[in-house]
């Protein structure tokens, strides 16, 4: 196991290089630097402003100094619009935010997704059955782009139970519509994952034994089904992570809650290349770790895995 | 056959050169088992109309996507709604742009981006997985490697990265989603390739001195079709998704033309002045043609792959 952890960080390390380097090179190909403007500025000037900021050494080794203050200081630098605010100040006052809500969509998705899988899968060919296939079915066409003004819709719009945007510092009514609407498709995707693997795990040699020598079904479900059945889910939780961090990008422009994505994206908008590049980073090394994280549990839970 | 009664043998030696065999092939049979499949089917309808819909659509609309009504702009909310009598049979935009037209061309764009992502990922993922399967080993696992490093970064994020560096483009667009769909495909194929290669078959090409690449394309991935056919049709609805989230960002398509994306990210901008049907009619082609694809795709690998449930 101890090994397997090993190794496991041993290829998540050389993947984190490969994406900062392949942003920083985007970055570097692109048109225009970052003190490119319309009146040009003295030739001697420029150079002085370049040596300041080592955009006149060669392209590798601004990459390592890039790396190293990342790695050092978690300096990504300043950003190139906003004036005196650095790209880490942008994640400090966003990631609470998105970590929130992203939380309790997280939790949304993962527990009526399996509850509805779950029952789906003891209730094969039922009404019940049915219900939560056609959720599923349906859950998957509604990406979180699509849930969001449909939510707004409903809860804000015709009915006005709910804000329609803002966070507040996070209170309760402000964090149910951006969670449901970035965990609907999740939640489906978990509740057909389940369903599945609950179905084939019910139909297998074990759990007719358990049922030959007469244990309660109910503890069967819990001891025996269970367990291996979330194997496929917990496989499914890296990209569902991946699905929920871009998703906060628009959540986060739809309903102004201040997270990180909204950053993101008017540095996209905004052509802020080094705010892009430093949530493009930061994101990828999220989604990176989240995922090694995923293999460590599934490799845990799986016995049959071998190290 | 040969249990058969013992007729007239001379008979029967006579009819066996000039009777063609009534069999069905594999694929027939599952044309069959897909034609009865009822929810397939009705995707697959639904999906015809779709495609019908952006194919005959510009020479209904009244308008083209790109002209502005005059008297309609601005008052969208009160004068705009859906009618036929003015040919705004979508009603019209914030901008007073016909929204049927604006559909039409969303459908059209939209599509095409499905289609081109999935065809690459077909191309480009067959041919790298069943390399990978084939030849197996270091090939094998360095191959697949640098699949699973590539799979692990958030591509979205490149994506938008790219548009934002290199400019806005459909182009773009393409070539971003087709590097990135044929990840998925490349480990399908990989895995069917793997057990595709211990067959007879490719003994045989292998005995008979048939060299490796040749019998890659000629022998493994013919084999491949089926479930290549099947996550293609799976794909389609991804690629779709993808281009409409970049596009609900404002990044993708570049007006005057447009995309279901971002069709739904102005209806969801201006909804609350009343203005529903900018809303509902790109949302409604949007889902409609989800469920179609992914209907179908159920159905085509209930079909051909029936081992499976």
């Amino acid at each position: 196991m101890f090994n397997f952890v090993l190794r496991r960080i041993a290829v998540a390390i050389p993947t984190l290089l490969i994406l900062v380097s392949i942003s920083f090179f985007l970055m570097f190909s692109a048109p225009g630097g970052p003190f490119t403007s319309e009146r040009p500025i003295p030739q001697a000037v420029m150079e002085n402003i370049e040596a300041k900021y080592n955009l006149d050494k060669p392209v590798y080794q601004q990459l390592g100094i890039y790396i190293w203050n990342i790695v050092t200081d978690f300096d990504f630098g300043p950003s190139f619009r906003y004036q005196d605010r650095t790209v880490l100040d942008l994640i400090e006052s966003g990631f609470p935010v998105t970590l929130t809500y992203g939380f309790w969509a997280f939790v949304f998705a993962v527990t009526i997704g399996v509850g509805l899988g779950v029952i789906a899968a003891l209730k094969h060919n039922t009404a019940a059955d049915y219900t939560a296939v056609s959720v599923a079915i349906v859950g998957q066409v509604l990406p979180n782009f699509v849930m969001a003004p449909i939510l707004v819709l409903i809860f804000v719009l015709w009915l006005g139970w709910l804000p329609g945007g803002g966070w507040q510092g996070g209170q309760i009514e402000y964090i149910i519509l951006p969670a449901i609407a970035l965990g609907t498709s999740f939640l489906a995707s978990i509740a057909r994952i389940t369903r599945s693997s609950m179905l084939e795990v019910l139909n297998s040699n074990y759990i007719r034994t358990a049922r030959a020598k007469g244990l309660p079904f109910r503890y069967i479900v819990w001891r025996h089904a269970l367990k291996p059945a979330m194997l496929p889910v917990v496989s499914y939780l890296g990209p569902a992570f991946v699905g929920m961090i871009t998703g906060s990008v628009i959540i986060d422009s739809y309903f102004t809650t201040g997270g990180i994505g909204v950053h993101f994206i008017n540095g996209a908008l905004n052509r802020d290349y080094a705010v892009i590049m430093g949530f493009t980073i930061l994101l990828g090394t999220l989604t990176i770790v989240f995922n090694m994280l995923v293999d460590i549990l599934y490799a845990w839970i799986d016995p049959k895995i071998r190290y | 056959m040969l249990t058969h009664k013992k007729t007239n043998v001379e008979e029967l030696a006579e009819n066996l050169g000039n009777q063609t065999p009534v069999g069905r092939s594999l694929w027939r049979d599952a044309m069959h088992r897909f034609s009865r499949n009822k929810a397939a089917m009705a995707g697959l309808v639904v999906m015809l109309l779709i495609v019908l819909f952006a194919a005959i659509g510009p020479f209904v609309a009244a308008w083209h996507y790109s002209d502005i009504d005059w008297g309609l702009m601005g008052n969208a909310a009160s004068a705009g709604q859906p009618s036929i009598e003015n040919g705004h049979y979508f009603g019209v935009d914030d901008l007073g742009r016909d929204l049927f037209a604006r559909t039409v061309q969303g459908s059209q764009i939209s599509l095409l981006v499905g289609t081109i992502g999935a065809l690459i990922a077909v191309v480009i993922g067959t041919l790298y997985g069943a390399t990978a399967g084939y030849f197996g080993g270091r090939i094998d696992s360095i191959m697949m490697r640098t699949v699973d490093i590539l799979m692990s970064i958030p591509y979205m994020l490149f994506l938008i990265l790219l548009l934002v560096m290199f400019g806005r483009s459909i182009l773009l667009i393409f070539i971003g989603i087709g590097a990135i769909s044929w990840l998925e495909m490349a480990r399908i194929v990989r895995g069917q390739t793997l057990s595709i290669k211990n067959k007879e078959y490719i003994e045989a090409a292998v005995a008979s001195g048939v060299r490796p690449f040749k019998i890659v394309l000629r022998h493994v991935v013919p084999n491949l079709l089926g479930v290549v056919i099947v996550y293609a049709t799976l794909l389609v609805p991804q690629m779709i998704l993808t281009e409409s989230f970049i596009s609900f960002l404002g990044l993708g398509v570049q007006e005057p033309q447009t995309s279901w994306g971002a069709l739904i990210n102005d209806g969801a901008g201006t909804m609350r002045y009343g203005t529903l049907w900018q809303l509902m009619f790109p949302l409604g082609f949007f889902i409609a043609t989800l469920l179609s694809f992914f209907f179908v795709g159920d159905g085509l690998r209930d079909a051909l792959d029936p081992k499976d449930r």
